[in-house]
């Protein structure tokens, strides 16, 4: 893809399978680049190479690739991390959960059940800084998104768009239906690195009532806030 | 004292740049840094500065500053009629700068995009590794009258003579943007690649640093892709059939497919590049 990065495609789909391949290749290129100065972004089945440089033999450089690639097996990373993200589910910010209440036919506490009960891969981040790609929605919970889409959605809320969830990690413009808000940084400009959570972690959802939120609220404005997280086998 | 730049007008839009912020792609985080990379390497250039030293870009329309402490200068890129005292000065030339001294610019002649280049580059506050500025990332987005910019003072000449650098800015004037083929090339029918191949376009009014779109509706037979990695230069072909070109504050994943990937001097070009002009691609692949 033009001068500074190669693309490498997997087959298009969007699956706990791919993303195994696909982390696991982006471990070894990291791995093998340690001297060369390169970036590697992964989504669901994609990986860019972006070197800092403009690449002087494409082929060369493609078959470094390639060669990576032959005759490696591909071992699972077994432990992850799991984080448990606190989300307040209180209708003043799941301003579209009465929707989905009518539209599902579920109750809210139906709802908070569904969306608290998997335990989701984080694919990628993009979007906007901070922004998790999550698979593994219910499919009770799959709904479309707005066909208007807000001109601002609040940092911090979690929504759903299609077979995704996630969390807005600063207040823009956004279609997804919002079901809650999570006090939790997920992008700290400050910090290095500036996202806790990468791509294979695993995340579930917990309920706060809204008096729990204001006080983890506090906590992170007092810098005394930690993720809850946990070793996870089986990971990608 | 401290050296510093106060901003008595602030212009149209100007932001302070460098090579732009890397490592952080796997974050979500763009990569910022100057759009037209061949002019803020000169101007850098001319003053003997470390390559991607953070510069001020500057947008069609040019602030008016005022220099604490004597300094170099040099300015590359667009030509906005810059001038020192309202003594009119030109590109592409180091100038020496007295403290007190006022730099503004006038009408705009050619190129959409600046680069004021300060002997020691701006020493700014950087934010993960990088002085480029970023909403969301950094406190400051666009230059305003409230900031001030900091800088070292020099006063020794170590520089005697420009004279063995040349800028080159025939591609100022090019509508030809260099492009190779991007990953969904190959999916679109052989009329949308004639399309592609042989038409001219023209830049939209919505254009800014994280994408230029062009105005014409050339038609779309393509689903969206899994969202998938783009990059600066990345050329998405929207479902109502527009061309949509990502620049230097683009986002890191995108669900349009990608039919044109940019080259360096084709960024470089289309940087230049003002409202209603005129741009085809030419095919390097």
């Amino acid at each position: 893809m033009g001068e500074r990065a190669i693309l490498i495609e997997f087959e298009p789909e969007i699956s706990e399978n791919t993303l195994e391949k696909v982390l696991f290749y982006k471990n070894k290129i990291e791995g093998h680049y340690i001297k060369v100065k390169v970036e590697v972004i992964n989504t669901y089945n994609s990986l860019l190479v972006y070197y800092t440089y403009t690449i002087e033999n494409v082929y060369d450089e493609v078959s470094a690739l390639t060669g990576l690639f032959q005759g490696t097996k591909i071992t699972k990373k077994t432990i992850v991390q799991l984080y448990n993200i606190p989300v307040c589910y209180d209708v003043e910010f799941g301003l579209d959960l009465k929707l989905i209440s009518r539209e599902k036919n579920l109750s809210l506490d139906q709802i908070i059940g569904l969306h608290t009960q998997p335990i989701y891969t984080v694919y990628f981040i993009g979007f906007l800084p901070g922004f998790l790609y999550l698979g593994g929605l219910d499919k009770k919970l799959q709904i479309s998104r707005k066909i208007q889409p807000r001109m601002v959605v609040q940092k911090g809320a979690v929504g759903i768009g299609e077979n995704q969830t996630g969390i807005y990690p600063k207040s823009s413009p956004g279609g997804w239906q919002i079901i809650g808000n999570s006090p939790v940084p997920l992008f700290d400009k400050n910090r290095l690195p500036p996202c806790e959570i990468s791509a294979g972690d695993k995340v579930k959802f917990y309920q706060v009532s809204k008096s729990e939120f204001l006080k983890i609220s506090e906590e992170i404005i007092e810098g005394k806030f930690q993720f809850k997280k946990t070793g996870y086998e089986g990971g990608n | 004292m401290k050296a510093e730049i106060e901003v008595l007008q602030p212009g149209l839009f100007s932001t302070i740049q460098d090579a732009g912020r890397k490592g952080f792609l796997k974050y979500g985080i763009p990569m910022s840094g100057v759009m037209d990379l061949y002019a803020a390497k000169m101007a850098n250039l001319i003053l003997r500065n470390p390559p991607g030293s953070a510069i001020l870009e500057i947008t069609q329309m040019g602030p008016k500053l005022k220099f604490s402490h004597p300094v170099k200068i040099a300015i590359c890129g667009a030509l906005l009629s810059p001038k020192i005292n309202n003594f009119p000065i030109g590109n592409n030339r180091v100038y020496k700068i007295e403290a007190g001294d006022e730099l503004s610019f006038g009408k705009r002649q050619i190129g959409c995009r600046a680069y004021l280049a300060i002997s020691g580059g701006f020493k700014t506050g950087k934010v993960l590794k990088s002085r480029s500025w970023f909403e969301g990332v950094t406190d400051n987005f666009k230059l305003n009258k409230t900031l001030k910019l900091p800088y070292e003072s020099t006063n020794e000449s170590k520089i005697e003579t420009n004279a063995s650098i040349k800028f080159t800015s025939e591609y100022l004037g090019t509508s030809e943007i260099d492009v190779f083929p991007g990953p969904e090339f190959d999916l679109l029918t052989e009329r949308e690649q004639e399309i592609l191949r042989s038409h001219n376009f023209s830049i939209d009014k919505n254009n800014n640093r994280m994408a230029i779109q062009l105005r014409e509706i050339m038609g779309n037979s393509l689903k969206p892709i899994i969202t998938g990695p783009v990059l600066p230069g990345t050329v998405q072909l929207t479902p109502s059939g527009k061309l949509i070109v990502l620049m230097r504050d683009c986002q890191t994943t995108g669900g349009y497919p990608r039919v044109i990937q940019l080259s360096e001097t084709g960024m470089n070009k289309i940087a230049q590049k003002i409202i209603g002009d005129s741009v085809s691609f030419a095919f390097l692949g």
